[in-house]
């Protein structure tokens, strides 16, 4: 079967501008703990923008970030904060 | 920026903001739409097909000029097991005459609409991300910028399945995870030829499997693949309540549902082109029911809600140019009369639903809550496959009657008749 590396592989293979001074994305630590969000945003994030770390709070890689909005779709209230990238930063799709 | 008021600006550049952008300018008006991508389409990702028919109202001569894919010529629903799977084959050659649905890449698309916006004086304005609107009491009047504002007489929102702009303003909710779905998706390169012998299509024609079952693993949601001319378009839509309530992860998945049997000879020896994912809808028609406008602002496209999957076809870019033609409409009599008033606006909504775009909507009202049905997503799909290995399979025992083998295999699976005769109900009434 065609095997295409790890997630991490596969999003190299895009095409990002990234904003070197800004995350979009902040993660409530204290929030998202209590109410165990932050396992929800490492399981359902298809760009892997979220890992768990080894003292339990989540890391956040925002330049991988797709841009879908599915993490915040699923935020309990005030466990995230994410926006768009500013403009012409981000994603880029060369296919779409 | 300086004080020009400008007639309409729109906000984003997708299928519905280009259109409404090109219909408003092509009318004499003067357009600006504003792109937070490096180009129109930068951020744009559909699964891939397009029925195309609306384009040709809007471009009679769209599907030569456009950088369509292939013509959609064969459809194929598929029941996917772990290890079994049943397929329904539709080709047609009436599909090819005329032309009905094309496979589309969204980044090429747009940028070619985008540029039939500038020939027809739309400026475009990429780069930039609207921050948030403008209001003088109750009427809307422009966007801000970061530390620049832009006004108009009237304000388009076509800034997608997001929408935070309609949500900062309280104008819409934020969408219940029910409402929503996530796309993961890649584009997967391979030789014409290949295409052509692997899925039995010819020229310009192309096919779309419409995938339930094992690949989304008891997900709600469902499993595509579309050929493109020399490229596959392959992912998985996985509901968001759904796959929160299963606890699965969502690029697990993915690549289950690429590594399937059935599947993987598909795509077998193929180049990763893009890996990208996208939010989509599992509820528009909820979505669409809410609030559309405002005075000085009309919401269109994926920002309105404007996609329905049927279970055999999801739709969404011809919703998106649809919904721009009544938009469009709309502004363009605002304009005339010079009342941008929310009563002016309200014959968007009249205009939607005296058209297939308002009315599609209330057709299929009651799909979505048929496609939460967890047996749609498994049991089906096994019990079809177990029906034709009680056909298929000859182990020298004495054949049975076609009835029996039926009742048979229905008796074996978890369903009872009691789900069935709702489900079938359900599915009638809904679909």
């Amino acid at each position: 079967m065609a095997n295409f590396g790890s997630i991490v592989e596969r999003l190299n293979g895009n095409i990002y501008h990234l904003d070197e001074e800004e995350s979009h994305i902040e993660v409530n630590q204290e929030i998202a703990k209590k109410m165990g969000v932050g396992k929800l945003f490492v399981r359902i994030c298809p760009a892997h923008v979220y890992s768990e770390e080894t003292d339990g709070s989540i890391g956040v890689s925002y330049a991988a970030c797709l841009e879908c909005g599915t993490c915040l779709a699923v935020a309990t209230p005030g466990s995230l904060k994410w926006h768009y990238p500013k403009g012409g930063c981000g994603i880029a799709f060369r296919e779409g | 920026m300086d004080e020009e008021i400008f007639d309409v600006i729109v906000v984003g550049g997708g299928i519905a903001g280009l259109v409404s952008a090109y219909q408003l300018a092509k009318s004499g008006h003067e357009v600006v739409l504003i792109e937070r991508g490096v180009e129109a389409g930068s951020k744009n990702l559909s699964g891939g097909v397009f029925y195309s028919r609306i384009m040709e109202e809007i471009f009679p001569d769209f599907l030569k000029e456009a950088p369509v894919e292939r013509h959609i010529t064969r459809n194929i629903i598929s029941f996917l097991n772990q290890t079994s799977a049943v397929n329904i084959d539709y080709w047609d050659q009436r599909l090819a005459d005329p032309i009905n649905a094309v496979s589309v890449l969204r980044v090429k698309l747009d940028a070619w609409l985008s540029g039939k916006c500038e020939e027809a004086g739309v400026m475009i304005m990429p780069g930039v991300r609207v921050d948030s609107l403008l209001k003088e009491g109750d009427q809307y009047v422009g966007v801000k910028a970061g530390e620049d504002e832009l006004r108009a007489k009237v304000i388009i929102l076509a800034d997608g399945v997001n929408s935070f702009l309609a949500q900062d303003e309280g104008i819409r909710p934020k969408q219940l995870p029910k409402y929503l779905a996530v796309g993961v998706k890649s584009v997967i390169g391979l030789p014409r030829k290949v295409i052509e012998d692997r899925f039995r299509v010819r020229g310009n024609e192309g096919v779309a499997y419409a995938i339930v079952g094992d690949c989304t693993k008891s997900v709600a949601g469902g499993g595509f693949l579309y050929t493109n001319s020399e490229s596959i378009s392959i992912g998985v839509v996985l509901q968001l309540e759904s796959i929160e309530k299963k606890g699965l992860t969502s690029t697990v998945i993915f690549d289950q549902f690429l590594e399937h049997p059935a599947i993987a000879p598909l795509i077998a020896d193929g180049e990763l082109l893009e890996y990208g994912c996208h939010l989509t809808m599992e509820d528009g028609p909820a979505m669409v029911a809410q609030e559309v406008s405002r005075p000085g602002l009309l919401i269109v496209g994926d920002a309105a809600g404007f996609t329905v999957n049927t279970g055999l076809t999801i739709r969404g870019m011809d919703f998106a140019a649809g919904s721009a033609l009544a938009v469009a409409k709309t502004i363009d009599n605002a304009l005339k009369n010079k009342d941008f008033s929310q009563s002016a606006m309200n014959m968007y909504r009249m205009e939607l639903d005296s058209h297939w775009v308002g009315q599609d909507m209330k057709t299929y009202k009651n799909a979505p809550a048929f496609f939460e049905t967890s047996r749609l997503y498994g049991d089906y799909g096994q019990l079809l496959a177990d029906i034709f290995y009680r056909i298929f399979h000859h182990d020298l025992t004495p054949r049975k009657r076609l009835t029996s083998v039926v009742l048979g295999a229905f008796k074996a699976s978890s369903l009872k008749v009691t789900n069935l005769i709702r489900d079938a109900f359900f599915g009638l009434k809904s679909l």
